[in-house]
């Protein structure tokens, strides 16, 4: 892929099939909205996300009774603006999506590709233990293991991630496997093969590029599947821990005050919504786009 | 038929050691000593926390521990709550009708509804109605469930009083003992005037978050397997010989591309199990999900490692036989 630049045509006729999608380009474009938001989140909320008004606790948002142009979206319990503790939500979750996808992509490719590499009985031994190690995870519902997990390690932002990729990698490693077992039949493998390429090069050069389209659609949404699973964590009180603006701990303070401040508990779950309907979206367009064999429809 | 049976459940045992191993694992590697947690913090002499430690085991290797669990296990024996003193098994069959009676109640709402809406939607290809109902269901499918419980809450319980916001029943007006601890059974069992109705009241929201993502994936499943069936040949023949379209898509097409659909129902029992944690949390409704993240925050450990055990064995118990009835449908699978 990295020669794209120098040879635009791919990349071209990828843009033509994905642009086809409405949903899909509206999808990409909030998706790079909210990206834009976290990068610049510094710059661009008013306020620090942790800062307290003390004379302005759970002001109302503009648009409500009582609402000022001072704080857009309100205050929460403790005086602090909404807006920017949305706008550093973002920042977190994006960052809690994009390490979980990251981390499972890497190791995924690994354990994948380990499974299929190696020949004889030790070969077969290492598919069969790590295909049974995923089908463990894949068969406890993701969530309580999510839950066992940082129940082990204790509830802070980089056990959520460390859960959230051991719920999701089993999805990589079929997925690689799968694919890479597809290709490792194909004409091309074997005249690499006999051409004497090592092992370590057949998988990584020659077998792992044909199996990318596959996983990139799982990556992007893989991303969407992790901010949500990670809210969840953070609601029940097991993920980010306060004072951190984390969407889903947000939502759980704001619980009390589902009667006398709805709008503390709307907001943080429609940037929940918006965010992981856009990158699901922006997904299926890419699944569509990346490969046509594959469209839902 | 045999054959295939006894491969397929030889598979899960390797699956069921391993299940237990990590639990295992995962207990002990909690900080903090379980004998301490169970004694409290005023401490209490080293004869009796011996005493204890030998209770439970604790004292003996960590090879024979293990080997101690899978023999407790496989006698029934999932431990004992720290919290409460009471053997697990007995706490979560006491807490699990609950469970399958949302979770039920999701699914049912599920299938009713998205069974049809992806017929249609399918039938309808391209049109708004398709356009708005897969809209739609991209919506539900990332719906955070947590906040729209809350959402449901606020409007249909708070603001329009429809519904009651939390619980299985009204517990002032009506009072029974569990029979079989499903409460609309119970409550119609009771024979207590209007008790059926405020149970089935106090179903609904929680039943309609539940079913949320579970009615995506079906709506969506069942479109794109009408979809694919639409185009087959039989189709085209009971079209050509004259049959209305209510009937070739109603009785050819939807039994056919019921198959796939019927297989993404029962693979849902894992994203039940999940989402029933997070609705039991939201509506107070005494469930095991519910009663899991409590065990949590009580810090009883082994009621925690118990209850995983028990929730991933009905999963995969479900999911086995979801697989088995598959072959039994499909000789493709039996045989592949």
């Amino acid at each position: 892929m990295a020669d794209l630049p120098r040879d635009e045509t791919p990349l071209r006729a990828f843009w033509a099939a994905f642009r086809e999608n409405r949903g899909a380009v509206i999808g990409l474009a909030v998706v790079m909205f909210i990206v834009a938001l976290a990068l610049l989140a510094d710059v661009v909320a008013p306020y620090s996300p942790n800062e307290q008004f003390r004379d302005a606790v759970r002001a109302a948002p503009v648009w409500a009774e009582g609402g000022s142009t001072r704080f857009l979206l309100g205050t929460d319990s403790l005086g602090r603006d909404m807006l920017s503790r949305l706008i550093h939500g973002a920042r977190i979750s994006l960052f809690i999506g994009l390490a979980v996808m990251g981390v499972s992509f890497v190791i995924g490719v690994l354990l994948g590709l380990a499974c299929v590499a190696f020949k004889g009985a030790v070969g077969q031994a290492i598919d069969v233990a790590i295909t049974r190690v995923m089908d463990l995870i894949m068969a406890v519902p993701s969530l309580v293991l999510a839950i066992l997990v940082v129940a082990v390690l204790g509830p802070n932002l980089v056990n959520t991630i460390v859960a959230v990729t051991i719920v999701y990698l089993p999805r990589y490693v079929r997925l690689v496997r799968a694919s890479a077992l597809a290709e490792l039949g194909k004409d091309y493998v074997i005249a690499a093969r006999v051409a004497g390429v090592g092992p370590a090069r057949l998988m990584f050069v020659t077998v792992l590029p044909n199996c990318l389209s596959p996983l990139i659609v799982q990556a992007a949404l893989g991303v969407s599947d992790a901010i949500l699973e990670a809210a969840a964590l953070g609601f029940l009180g097991l993920g980010a821990q306060p004072p951190t603006a984390e969407w889903g701990t947000m939502l759980a303070d704001a619980r009390e005050f589902i009667r006398s401040n709805p709008w503390l508990v709307t907001l943080p779950g429609l940037a929940i919504l918006v965010t992981v309907v856009s990158i699901n979206l922006a997904g299926d367009g890419l699944r569509d786009a990346l490969d046509p064999k594959m469209r839902r429809s | 038929m045999l054959r295939f049976l006894l491969r397929r459940l030889a598979l899960t045992i390797p699956t069921f050691i391993a299940l237990m191993f990590v639990t295992f694992v995962a207990i002990r590697l909690v900080p903090g000593d379980p004998v301490e947690v169970r004694v409290g913090e005023r401490g209490i002499s080293p004869e009796r926390l011996a005493m204890f430690r030998h209770e439970l085991g604790l004292d003996q290797p960590v090879w024979k521990q293990f080997i101690d669990y899978g023999g407790q296990l496989l006698h029934g024996d999932f431990g004992t709550s720290l919290a409460t003193n009471q053997k697990v098994l007995t706490e979560f069959a006491a807490l699990f009708p609950a469970t399958i009676e949302l979770s039920l109640a999701g699914m049912l709402f599920a299938v009713l509804l998205g069974i049809p809406a992806g017929t249609l939607a399918a039938a309808k290809r391209g049109t708004w109605f398709d356009q708005t109902l897969m809209g739609l269901s991209v919506t539900g499918y990332s719906m955070p469930i947590f906040w729209w419980g809350l959402l449901l809450i606020m409007f249909v319980a708070e603001r329009w009083g429809l519904t009651p916001v939390s619980g299985r029943i009204d517990l002032i007006k009506f009072y029974f003992e569990p029979v079989t601890g499903f409460m609309v059974i119970d409550a119609w069992l009771s024979g207590q005037a209007g008790a059926v109705k405020d149970a089935l009241h106090h179903l609904v929201l929680p039943a309609i978050v539940l079913g949320t993502i579970p009615l995506a994936v079906i709506a969506r499943m069942t479109r794109s397997a009408m979809l694919e069936v639409l185009g087959e040949d039989y189709v085209r023949t009971a079209r050509a010989k004259g049959l209305p379209p209510r009937r070739v898509i109603g009785l050819h097409a939807l039994r056919n591309a019921l198959i796939p659909v019927v297989t993404i129902i029962g693979l849902q029992v894992g994203t039940l199990m999940a989402g029933a944690v997070l609705t039991e949390t939201i509506f107070s409704w005494p469930g095991v999900g519910k009663w899991l993240i409590e065990s949590i925050g009580r810090r009883d450990y082994p009621a925690l490692q118990g209850g995983v055990m028990l929730i991933s064995s009905i999963v995969i118990g479900v999911n086995l036989l979801v697989d088995l009835l598959y072959g039994l449908i499909n000789p493709r699978i039996r045989h592949g």
